[in-house]
């Protein structure tokens, strides 16, 4: 199928769903929302509150995780509101629709993400409507500054045009000549703060244009002011959803399944009933048992001295062995569908005097945030309040009104910190069991919390995938044709089946193949094909999703093309970026950077890789050498990132520097696997994460850039497993085809 | 009743004996900054000083605590050294999640107090039992050494 087939199904897809797609995205003043005034706080608009002694309150709808979004929300709206940044705070935003994530679905639009056409536009535009629409309140897909670059400024210019007004009203002189500075309003020598023109601010009538400075005159953007978040967090002040305290909270402790599709065949209540503290014990569903107590370890306890007994079901024999055999097979007797199809690869291929062949695999991983799963929850006289580390606030009050029966306006959700996300916290199963389990409490605040070995075991886990490539060479010894199939478990299909599983259909996924099917490289006869297969294991999306399988997948074959050619791998990529500078810029970076092309200490070896994701480019090169077993050992990684205009370059770094470690630890330790329906890796000692003695030195350059932010969450995260593939190729002259490195 | 010096101060403690000392300190006496991780002393997020050791508290039984002398990281911030260590982690932006920071700022105070100018050898011996799933681990060893470096 070709792409434009594509682009005809996504835009009757959006029609399809009938949610009044218009032809643009929501304009940033559309969002901007109306003065309110609530006790001594003024709103200035839906993102920006003042109180009466100077105090700036950002309204904040997206999840704090880690990744800075509170400090970038606020320097967004600093920067034009020209605020002390001494005076600023976050507040968590209540779910409305102007507070929607509009740029959550671009991330799964199957567009060259460097087509500009009218019929790209068009669906991107109606994509971000689309998100509107659907009022997504979600923090995912390294989107939300993306969302938030234009509407958030707008909010801070339209509240300082309001200040202005005021005070030119209160002074009787022209706007024009006055100025703002730290939180004040000025003409000449006198001079107003924010707060004491909070109340006149509310009542002015803005201007049909508001203009955002020049990027000249910025004094936050771009630099980094101290993380709002942090002085809390390095003193154990900081509220995750697992700190939350209320007066008369329970604790609950659960055993689910291991098998999925199991179920609770014996609980014994009497017994748990017993035990001292333990106030309610019950099977919850089918599939799990539940015991609720005074404190959570006496719920734990209790359940481990007298476990449910389960019945495996259907599931039992399920093996994660078997299941990359069922995708093997699947390579060898399908094509699958198509995302992309440039010239005529397969024939070109059957000309070919030698075709390179190369398949790959790549595992089930965990998710494994540090903070295990948790939600807390309180039904009383109809109405339900959920507090909860969650990624997707107007998901999770959906969810939660569907647990009790209640119309969503009845459910409060308060969004805590995160204790890590990484797409774990985009599901909402936990919730659903808090409020199931709030429902028995008469009243009484519970908190649900999984034991490690509950969120290991019951993870939706990174989709196991195989890829398939056939490539020639052409005379140059550049490919002519290339033709890779990727066959695994959809992400997209098992969302949608978890959310609302009328609407789950075996439709093509671009989350899948995302990654493969952009591949920029100029390759006259491209192929890349989806296979879809469930697994009959829960998947989800893992920090970077397809990306992070067909990075390893497309990197790693080019390498080895390159090696078949007998070019250098560098000189060899540079040659099919010729058409793609920002692509070839950054690659230059990381190389230059990396010393590449001098000769490494002894024993150690480079490796390069290349990705681009989330609107961001970024190139790796690793350094390594052999550990005396023939494990790897990583000395030192270099990354160059384009990601547009640095909001806050700090944050940025930490976020590539984070990412390496985290693609590290899949690249050394991270599988998943099943016997007989269950997963094994029960807790860290199973399934290990990089430790502080195993970090490279981690190198982070950043190329400067006036076009809009890129993402920043995620796209350091593929490169790496190719980079540290393609070095151990240098190391030992064997290709490293699956992970973990063993 | 169980008796121990918690921060500095006389404290009584009604929970049974064999309860962790993590969640005697969470649900008990609502100090929540101390972080549940794994249960099994594998992650470190538990980490408080015990009679000084960096000690993990999820498999401390509230019995074994009795008489001892526990900082956690709601009073880490009273002791020089503990305060030297949460400017160092501010200052170089090391936290991002945070949840198992507490946990991290523990562990570095304890090494600091036992090793005031460590070597990153000593770093990793000290530090390695404590995770941290964001990656924050260039960062914590920058800080550690930030931190030594102002204690000198």
């Amino acid at each position: 199928m070709k792409r434009r087939h594509w682009l005809v199904m996504g835009l009757t897809a959006a029609g399809a769903l009938g949610v009044g797609v218009g032809l643009r995205p929501p304009s940033a003043r559309s969002r901007l929302g109306p003065p309110r005034t609530e006790g001594p706080r003024v709103a200035l608009n839906a993102w920006v509150e003042l109180d009466a002694d100077g105090l700036v309150s950002v309204r904040v709808p997206r999840a704090e995780m880690g990744q800075g979004v509170h400090t970038a929300f606020a320097q967004l709206v600093a920067e034009e509101l020209e605020a002390d940044w001494a005076s600023l705070r976050v507040l968590d935003a209540p779910i409305a629709p102007l507070y929607a994530n509009s740029a959550l679905l671009l991330n799964m639009l199957p567009l060259q993400p460097d087509d500009q056409g009218p019929v790209a536009l068009w669906v991107r535009g109606a994509a971000q409507r689309m998100g509107q629409v659907l009022g997504l309140q979600i923090t995912g897909g390294s989107s939300s500054v993306r969302d938030a670059w234009e509407p958030l400024r707008l909010a801070g210019a339209a509240a300082r045009q309001a200040l202005l007004q005021a005070a030119a009203q209160q002074w009787g002189v022209d706007v024009s000549s006055l100025r703002t500075a730290q939180g004040r309003v000025w003409a000449g020598e006198r001079s107003l703060g924010y707060g004491e023109l909070a109340a006149s601010a509310a009542t002015q009538t803005l201007p049909a244009e508001i203009t955002l400075k020049n990027r000249r005159d910025w004094r936050l953007i771009g630099r980094s002011p101290p993380r709002l978040d942090l002085p809390a967090k390095v003193k154990g002040q900081a509220v995750y959803g697992i700190d939350v305290r209320l007066p008369g909270l329970l604790h609950a402790a659960i055993r689910q399944a291991p098998v999925a599709g199991g179920s609770v065949v014996a609980l014994d209540v009497a017994a748990l009933k017993a035990r001292r503290g333990v106030v309610d014990a019950f099977v919850l569903g089918e599939s799990a048992a539940v015991v609720v107590a005074d404190n959570w370890w006496r719920a734990e306890a209790a359940l481990k001295a007298h476990p449910p007994r389960f019945h495996a079901g259907p599931g039992a024999g399920r093996q994660s062995a078997e299941m990359s055999e069922t995708l093997r097979r699947a390579l060898d007797q399908h094509e699958g569908t198509g995302f992309r199809e440039d010239g005529d690869a397969l024939a070109v291929l059957a000309q070919a005097d030698r075709v390179l062949r190369a398949d790959y695999a790549l595992p089930f991983l965990a998710h494994a945030a540090m903070e295990p799963l948790n939600c807390t929850a309180q039904v009383r006289e109809g109405r339900v309040e959920v507090w909860c580390p969650t990624q997707v606030a107007s998901l999770a009050r959906w969810k939660a009104a569907e647990a009790a029966g209640v119309a969503q306006e009845a459910v409060t959700v308060h969004t805590t910190y995160l204790g890590g996300g990484f797409g774990r916290r985009l599901e909402t199963e936990v919730i659903e069991q808090a409020v199931a389990i709030a429902l028995r409490l008469n009243g009484a605040p519970v908190r649900l919390l999984w034991s490690r070995e509950q969120d290991f075991t019951h993870d939706v886990y990174r989709p196991m995938a195989l890829a398939r490539f056939e490539a020639c060479l052409g005379p140059d010894g550049l490919p002519l044709a290339w033709v890779n199939k990727v066959a695994g478990p959809s992400v997209s299909f098992g969302s949608v089946q978890r959310l609302a599983p009328g609407l789950a259909m075996d439709l093509p996924d671009k989350n899948h193949i995302e990654g493969a099917f952009e591949l920029p490289y100029a390759i006259p006869n491209l192929r890349v094909r989806q296979i879809r297969r469930e697994l009959g294991v829960a998947v989800g999306s893992w920090r970077s999703v397809g990306h992070s399988l067909n990075a390893f997948f497309t990197e790693c074959f080019l390498d080895e093309l390159a090696q078949a050619a007998g070019q250098d791998p560098l000189r060899y990529r540079e040659q099919l970026l010729a058409h793609r500078p920002r692509h070839l810029a950054v690659l230059k970076l990381a190389a230059a950077q990396a010393g590449w092309g001098q000769t490494p200490a002894a024993g150690r070896a480079r490796g390069l890789a290349l990705h681009e994701s989330f609107g961001s480019i970024c190139a790796q090169v690793v350094e390594a050498s052999l550990e005396p077993d023939g494990r790897p050992r990583v000395h030192r990684v270099v990354c160059a990132l384009d990601c547009g205009t640095v909001l806050h370059p700090d944050t940025v770094r930490a976020q590539i520097e984070g990412s390496v470690v985290f693609a590290l630890t899949a690249a050394l330790y991270g599988e998943i696997t099943l016997v007989d329906g269950a997963v094994q890796q029960q807790n860290f000692p199973q399934q290990p994460l990089l430790s502080l003695a195993e970090t490279p030195q981690i190198d982070v350059h950043l190329m400067p850039s006036e076009a809009a932010p890129g993402g920043v969450g995620e796209p350091g995260v593929p490169p790496l497993t190719p980079a540290l593939a393609n070095a151990m190729f240098g190391l030992t002259g064997r290709r490293i085809r699956s992970l973990p490195i063993r | 009743m169980t008796s121990l010096t918690l921060n500095g101060k006389a404290q009584r403690c009604e929970a049974d004996p064999a309860t962790p000392l993590l969640w005697v300190l969470r649900d008990e006496l609502g100090l929540t900054g101390t972080k549940f991780g794994c249960g099994i002393a594998q992650c470190g997020a538990c980490t408080v000083h015990y009679n000084g050791q960096a000690t993990r508290s999820c498999v401390l039984p509230l019995s074994a605590a009795a008489g001892a002398q526990v900082q956690t990281i709601e009073g880490v911030g009273t002791d020089p050294i503990g305060r030297l260590v949460q400017q160092a982690w501010v200052e170089l932006d090391v936290a991002q999640c945070g949840y198992c920071q507490s946990g991290q700022v523990m562990a570095a105070v304890a090494l600091l107090k036992q090793t005031p100018r460590p070597t990153d050898a000593q770093i990793d011996a000290a530090m390695s039992g404590n995770l941290c799933r964001c990656g924050a681990y260039v960062r914590i060893r920058a800080a550690i050494h930030a931190a030594a470096a102002h204690l000198s």
